[in-house]
């Protein structure tokens, strides 16, 4: 086995282990180790897309000195290669841009520990992009789900007590179901690793053997995952906790957070229980209901707040329904353009978060619009960045998210009539209520201020980190836009391998 | 032009003078006088500061007491109209409702299982009889559960202990009182200690007699769990918990001041972090010869043996620190926000 193909589990194991070492060390330094762990994760990750660019198919590495069923393994190929690579440049990019945000945020004593949180989350999402065991992606789900919820109480405020703790309940809702499903699985199947288990339903479906209990395991599992990632019913937590919370982690989790869980979704239907078994159990038919519904109440519910950062929440919950009606097709078109959205709502959705929390502190700390009104000209790279984010999450061409909603209504023209003409509707529609809600604040940011309202005298510059990681990440949007055909070939290729 | 001089007393050549006059270093008077300068400074407060510090204190409470009064009535406002009252009835009776259902899904399904305990279920596969049949000869524990979860699914246990860690941390995150709230006056740091002493048993002499009974059979039975846990039940899991609930016992029984004296902040991070570090580092080398089938210096050696099963004994020793160290944090957080 040759060397680079260790890179995943160094991925893991490098963030996890450091981990601990942060957390004795001062603020100074946890923030220099964090830093420096992040961009070798980054460096590992694209040397390892690089090589699996040249490596059809996947592989699988042992972790420890037994054959897989009877140990632990994990398993890695290009889109699994990639997703880590765009999870990671998030990771490393948020923290840059919210870095001053959380030394003024946080109590200087406990900034090692939200350092020693971001971490964790690294290690568990990379985990979970990785694992080929249904276990293990249970047990970094909980160490996701507390690391995430701790990233909202480390700004110690009553509202984010609130949130968190609204988060905390509906987040335990959903471990539990998908724990239960994983329990009724490994009865019905014997196994926890997830080809076996693919072997084993294809047997009992086949068999017409145990039907009612699979579909129970399918329900609680999906409902569970949707639950984690803020599909439209299961939403309420999402304003506060994206809103309040400090910029970084309002970026790391509608960036990474929500999207670890549906790329775990995607496992679940890909490998874990096979998409001919889930087809037949018509839940993909809910899940593309209620993402066609959450598409246009996210975006409504968009259009009536007042506050930047909680008008940017509630769109994270329509473009989550995006995701969901791409998976919910149910077909490998429709996978890929879920994928593709992932990334592109990522790396948007994580500048959007930053450059608000940019604007907002060139308007005294305010993030209502009326406040905000030429807070573009007060901090011109925040206010640059936010343009660019917002027409990319309209769909404006040259960026991600215009190849995202063509994908969409591309792998649309496959379905049946109905759901075709839904799809296009609902894009249309949806796409029409996001022009709304974002060049509505994009034109704000440009406008005279009110008068009567009084700004800070020195203009908002929040340092060369800050800028830095706004420019890098304009730079990642247009370029996921210019090579979008390139980023979807890779994306179809590694679905192809990953069932 | 020379710079001016208006403290000759203090510059060197008088202070030369002075100690050979004198015999003492300038230097120690000099570290003497700082010495009373912070000693008086450190003097209780008058009783007029204390009272007006009381009375700042009793103003505060007013006002946040107004303040959530107004809240409580803005928030309760609406909600105490008939509408509210009837969609807050419907809310109820359908979560009452949907719980019902899914309880009722859930026992179906049960019915639906493979029957328990029968021979030809599926989970009754090559894995399980490999785990029971080679268990003990691969991984050299006696205790198979311990070669399970920390020689064949060791990756799980990593992760399994870093959720403690996580949570310790978030623990940490959310109720240690910041070292700027510890700042404050002596005044306020009596009545913290006051305020933590109201709700527990202070110097009760049944708890202390009992507890120096059974704190170091406790910690001992722990330890006993956690190095033998490769041999017998037990293991770092369920060691750990019984050397932090004796710790916690401790604690109660004999008060924070004493427990400092050998399990402070500095202890817990130093050794949760080791521990961690430790298990991270050993299971990447092990991972990693597995992995890519080199040899490795771990051996499974004689079974039954109390330095046997390879990495286990240490593994174990590892999970069983960060299970009482989170456990003794937990405890002490949640009741006083510092250790």
């Amino acid at each position: 086995m040759a060397l680079w193909q260790s890179i995943p589990f160094a991925c893991i194991l490098l963030p996890l282990g450091s981990a601990a070492i942060t957390s004795v060390l001062k603020e100074r330094w946890a923030k220099y180790w964090t830093m420096f762990v992040l961009v070798c994760l980054v460096v590992l990750s694209s040397v390892f897309a690089g090589k699996m660019l040249a490596f059809s198919g996947s592989y699988t590495y042992m972790m420890g000195h037994y054959p897989a069923p009877f140990g632990n393994e994990i398993r890695a190929g290009q889109l699994e290669a990639v997703t880590a690579l765009f999870f990671s440049v998030i990771m490393l990019l948020s923290l840059m841009g919210g870095m001053k945000k959380v030394e003024e945020h946080l109590l200087s004593d406990k900034q090692s520990l939200y350092y020693v949180m971001l971490l964790l989350l690294s290690a568990a999402l990379m985990a979970q992009v990785y694992t080929n065991d249904l276990f293990t992606a249970y047990v970094f789900l909980e160490i996701m789900t507390l690391s995430a919820c701790s990233l909202i109480t480390a700004r110690n405020r009553g509202r984010t007590l609130v949130a968190a703790t609204r988060y905390m309940i509906m987040n335990l809702l959903g471990s539990g179901m998908f724990l239960l499903g994983i329990t009724l699985l490994y009865d019905l199947s014997g196994h926890l690793l997830m080809s076996n288990i693919q072997q084993a339903v294809a047997h009992l479906a086949a068999d017409g053997q145990y039907r009612m209990p699979l579909t129970v395991v399918i329900a609680l599992m999906t409902i569970g995952l949707s639950i984690k990632s803020a599909l439209f019913p299961f939403h309420t937590w999402v304003p506060d906790a994206y809103g309040y919370s400090t910029p970084t982690s309002a970026a790391v989790l509608s960036s990474l957070v929500s999207k670890g869980y549906i790329f775990m979704l995607v496992k679940l239907f890909w490998r874990v229980i096979g998409l001919d078994v889930i087809r037949s159990t018509g839940i993909l038919d809910v899940l593309f209901v209620f993402a066609m519904v959450g598409m246009v109440m996210g975006s409504l519910s968009a259009i009536r707040q007042n506050d930047v950062r909680r008008m940017i929440a509630f769109s994270s919950v329509a473009q989550i329904g995006y995701i969901f009606m791409g998976l919910g097709m149910g077909t490998k078109e429709g996978a890929a353009a879920a994928m593709f959205h992932i990334f592109a709502h990522g790396v948007s959705k994580a500048m959007l978060f930053l450059s608000a929390g940019g604007l907002a502190d060139a308007s005294g700390n305010h993030k209502q619009f009326r406040h905000l009104r030429g807070s573009g000209f007060r901090s011109p790279i925040a206010g640059v960045a936010f343009t660019i984010g917002a027409l990319s999450m309209v769909g404006f061409p040259f960026l991600g998210g215009f190849t995202s909603k063509l994908n969409f209504a591309m792998a649309a023209m496959d379905q049946s009539d109905i759901r075709m003409l839904l799809v296009l509707a609902v894009l249309a529609v949806s796409t029409f209520l996001n022009t709304v809600y974002f060049l509505k604040t994009v034109i704000t940011l440009y406008r005279k201020p009110l008068p009567g309202i009084e700004y800070p005298a020195e203009k908002g510059r929040r340092g060369f980190c800050f800028n830095a990681s706004l420019v890098l990440f304009s730079l990642v949007n247009i370029a996921l836009g210019l090579f979008s055909q390139n980023v979807m070939g890779l994306i179809t290729r590694g679905l192809s391998h990953f069932g | 032009m020379a710079r001016i001089r208006n403290d000759y007393e203090n510059s060197w050549w008088p202070r030369l003078l002075r100690w050979l006059e004198t015999g003492s270093s300038a230097l120690d008077d000099r570290m003497e006088e700082e010495m009373e300068a912070t000693h008086e400074g450190h003097l209780l407060p008058s009783p007029e500061e204390i009272a007006a510090q009381e009375a700042k204190r009793e103003e505060r409470i007013q006002r946040k007491l107004s303040d959530e009064l107004a809240l409580y009535t803005h928030a309760h406002q609406w909600s105490r109209t008939k509408g509210a009252k009837l969609a807050d009835w419907a809310y109820r009776i359908l979560a009452v409702v949907i719980c019902l259902a899914i309880i009722f899904l859930l026992l179906q399904t049960a019915s639906f299982l493979p029957s328990f305990g029968s021979p030809d279920n599926p989970a009754h596969n090559e894995v399980s009889r490999r785990y029971i049949e080679k268990g003990m000869e691969e991984t050299g524990a006696v205790n198979i559960v311990a070669g399970m979860i920390l020689d064949y699914r060791a990756f799980d246990t990593l992760g399994e202990s870093n959720v403690l860690f996580v949570a310790a941390c978030s623990v940490l995150i959310l109720l240690r009182l910041s070292s700027d709230k510890k700042d404050l006056s002596s005044v306020h740091q009596l009545e913290m200690e006051a305020d933590d002493r109201m709700y527990e048993p202070k110097n009760d002499i049944i708890l202390q007699k009992v507890s120096t009974l059974l704190v170091p059979i406790i910690l001992l039975y722990g330890v006993y769990g956690v190095m033998n846990g490769h041999i017998s039940p037990g293991g770092g899991f369920s060691g750990g918990a019984v050397m932090g609930a004796g710790l916690i016992l401790y604690l109660n029984a004999f008060g924070f001041k004493k427990a400092q004296r050998f399990f402070t902040f500095p202890v817990f991070q130093a050794v949760s972090a080791c521990a961690l570090t430790f298990y991270a580092l050993s299971k990447a080398y092990s991972f990693f010869t597995g992995a890519n089938h080199l040899p490795s210096f771990i051996s499974p050696g004689t079974p039954g043996n109390l330095f046997s099963a390879g990495l286990i004994p240490y593994l174990n020793i590892a999970v069983g620190l960060v299970v009482c160290c989170t456990m003794y944090a937990f405890y002490t957080h949640f009741r006083k926000g510092d250790m």
